[in-house]
């Protein structure tokens, strides 16, 4: 398949390009938004367990 | 008795957050090597179909995405009779992250339906048995999400949300034999069948690809939520106690 072929899809580029638009943009957005709330979560601990080594798992 | 006792020392909290610390890694990585693969070969690795030319290759993110959705929906179910029933520690954080991901994906899977739909039926919609059946799945996910945060009292909204859940599951069945029971413009089952697929080999196994990577991505991201959730929590009572 051509390079022009590959993005034309045989004419049905107006729905397949769109269709693979919103499954990777919401792939993506869950996989993003997922990660930096842990990380967020993660952070947040941290601070009040530096703070307070009392509430940590270790202690 | 002792399989529930199990269960819940399997559900206790810090061992999920140990057993999501191992998974993770591997489930996000599994994801990512198949979706390069699987994206590969439906993009550019398997034939245009014989009567739909390339717009079947919607189907790779499609059916993956429709399957997401149901297999979503019933750990939902699950989840809530865990909790209504069993009071299982974690059902409800696990409802809570499941929902918006099962609702994401339900509307993927309709939005890419509706795009597939127009090139080989000539309509974006139609309301037949398969597709209003995907629709109040949405629904259902999305009355969930609402009944979740309806109340003040968290418990209150969480016990509706489960029972929500738990009544939605009839509406699996439904959507799965839709395409049996009644006369529709959708196409009947052609990947679980009692016969054997009747897909040919060259699509199939992209297709299984984009099944396996959407599935492990799934369960990445539950996993990766529900430990955002727990470690939350654990924030939250520590700052109650100080």
């Amino acid at each position: 398949m051509s390079t022009l072929g590959f993005f034309d899809m045989g004419g049905d580029a107006a729905f397949v390009w769109p269709a693979y638009g919103v499954a990777v943009l919401m792939l993506i957005a869950f996989a993003v938004l997922s990660w930096r709330r842990l990380r967020a979560a993660e952070r947040a601990l941290e601070r009040i367990t530096e703070s307070d080594p009392a509430m940590s798992d270790d202690a | 008795m002792a399989t529930g006792f199990n269960l819940h020392r399997f559900a206790n909290p810090g061992r999920f957050l140990r057993l999501a610390g191992s998974a993770l890694p591997w489930l996000t990585g599994g994801a990512a090597i198949l979706f390069v693969v699987g994206l590969y070969l439906a993009l550019l690795g398997s034939p245009p179909d014989y009567q739909q030319g390339d717009s079947v290759r919607i189907m790779y993110i499609h059916v993956p995405s429709a399957w997401m959705a149901m297999m979503g929906y019933a750990l939902l179910g699950a989840a809530g009779a865990s909790a209504l029933i069993w009071r299982h520690p974690l059902a409800d954080v696990a409802s809570e992250a499941i929902a918006p991901v099962g609702a994401a994906f339900t509307f993927v899977a309709l939005v890419t339906g509706s795009l597939w739909g127009k090139p080989t039926w000539g309509t974006y919609w139609v309301w037949d048995a398969r597709l209003t059946s995907f629709l109040v799945l949405f629904f259902l996910y999305v009355g969930h999400i609402a009944l979740t945060h309806a109340f003040d009292d968290r418990q209150r909204g969480r016990r509706s949300a489960a029972i929500i859940a738990i009544v939605g599951l009839v509406n699996l069945p439904i959507i799965k034999y839709s395409v049996d029971w009644w006369n529709t413009l959708h196409q009947s089952e052609s990947i679980i069948r009692m016969d054997g697929p009747t897909i040919d080999p060259s699509m199939l196994w992209p297709l299984f690809t984009m099944i396996i990577a959407f599935t492990l991505y799934f369960f990445a991201v539950v996993m990766t939520r529900m430990k955002a959730m727990l470690l939350e929590a654990r924030h939250r009572a520590a700052a109650f106690a100080r």
